[in-house]
């Protein structure tokens, strides 16, 4: 399954493309509707940024880090945190769920981070998009070294305001469906105290 | 056992109802894991050297043993394409490939591996997944794929046509294959099985998510915005 030359040149074209279609998405702002092609171009700029943090050779804090600062800037960060806690989520107040959700947020970076540190010399190809329910679905294929390709799914919504991407699916596992396990034995552990659960929190992941 | 088979199962649901049993297996097999497997992946994947090609050629022959039983299983499926795939798979890898050590079918010949369980089959014949179950040494399960991997031994054409010490031989090699997969996914085991608040439930929903979207159901949808 060799690629022909001309789709490569295809592809990075397109990539570019793309790349200029996720500024233009991000300056644009809620005013501009979102669609299959901003979606789209939404993933493949924040995965060119993930591949470059990736291929820095950086020492892995500093790596975890700029992985926190990609995953703040294309992820829709709050609804995320808001969806792993739960109903805990409601009760919280303003300041409370602020400090979690900031430490969801350096957890993630680790977390994810740790595995895509892994994913050296391996490239993610956008493959399609289409939208699913009253949301986007952006599909892609990673394909890493001496593995087989893997299928990874991107949800990506503008209910924010700005077009951000909330969910992904790797080979059928959802990430926020495992956060909110996750999220919720952690705070299950800590009998439902809130500012116990995001001390835990910064030190996890 | 398998009176809990029944279908319809909801995309998304968890069907535990022998939770407490599964747990104490669990507690047993991340034991195993933190003690033995892990140390002895560790050992076989450690960098690029002799050694983890040494590994990846005994996995690749214990892979290969389980071609013929992969073409029965994709032709119980009604999938004949696939089943001769594996067919011609399995006969490149045991000549070319010096009786499948070396995996030229999947590098040269474009026959990569298409995974069939006798699991699969019981799917594609409409039975219902049934409860979840945590096997001892297996890990994580359900009713029909328990059911499917007794059946896979008996089925098995390489049990009719390899003596009994070329079979034990095969099923050795795949478990070294499966040490060589840990230490592969280090990184992934480590995270969900050892640094999980709960890894049982981590564990479970991982497996059964990635095992439906193996047998081609649609996942769930998690719509945050509208909760």
């Amino acid at each position: 399954m060799t690629p022909m030359p001309n789709e490569f040149h295809h592809r990075s074209r397109r990539g570019f493309l793309g790349l200029i279609g996720a500024g233009l998405v991000a300056a644009a702002g809620p005013a501009h509707a979102l669609d299959t092609d901003g979606a789209r171009a939404l993933i493949e700029t924040s995965l060119a940024e993930v591949h470059a943090v990736i291929n820095s050779g950086r020492p892995p804090e500093q790596m975890y880090r700029a992985f926190e600062a990609v995953f703040a800037r294309y992820a829709d960060v709050e609804i995320i945190a808001r969806s792993a806690l739960g109903p805990a989520a409601r009760q919280a107040s303003a300041a409370a769920f602020a400090a979690y959700r900031q430490a969801f947020q350096g957890y993630i970076g680790r977390k994810y981070g740790k595995r895509f540190r892994e994913f050296v010399g391996s490239r993610i190809e956008v493959t399609g998009a289409k939208p699913v329910k009253s949301f986007y679905a952006v599909t892609s294929i990673a394909y890493l070294r001496g593995r087989s390709p893997m299928e990874v799914e991107w949800h990506v919504s503008d209910k924010s305001g700005k077009s951000r991407y909330f969910n992904i699916i790797i080979e059928g596992v959802n990430m926020l469906a495992s956060e909110r396990a996750e999220i919720g034995a952690m705070l299950a552990r800590r009998k439902g105290d809130l500012a116990a659960l995001t001390a835990d929190l910064q030190r996890a992941g | 056992m398998l009176a809990g088979c029944a279908p319809g199962r909801g995309s998304g649901e968890i069907n535990d109802p022998f939770e407490p049993m599964n747990r104490k297996i669990h507690a047993f097999n991340r034991g195993l894991d933190a003690h033995v497997v892990r140390p002895l992946g560790a050992g076989m994947s450690g960098g690029e050297g002799a050694g983890s090609r040494a590994v990846a050629a005994v996995g690749n022959f214990g892979a290969n043993l389980a071609q013929p039983g992969r073409a029965v299983n994709h032709l119980l499926q009604g999938r004949p394409g696939p089943a001769a795939r594996s067919t011609l798979r399995f006969l490149v890898n045991t000549t070319v490939g010096l009786a499948g050590f070396l995996d030229p079918a999947g590098s040269d010949f474009a026959l990569p591996e298409e995974d069939a369980d006798f699991g699969r089959t019981l799917a594609a014949w409409g039975m219902g997944e049934g409860a979840y179950l945590e096997l001892p040494l297996i890990g994580p399960s359900t009713q029909r794929d328990a059911l499917g991997r007794v059946v896979e031994l008996i089925i098995d054409p390489m049990r009719g046509w390899l003596n009994r010490d070329q079979y034990l031989i095969g099923v050795a090699a795949r478990v070294v294959s499966k040490a060589g997969e840990r230490g592969r996914f280090a990184g992934s085991v480590d995270s969900i099985l050892h640094e999980s608040a709960d890894s049982y439930a981590q564990a479970r929903l991982i497996w059964l998510q990635h095992r439906r979207h193996e047998l081609g159901q649609e996942g769930e949808h998690i719509d945050p915005y509208a909760e």
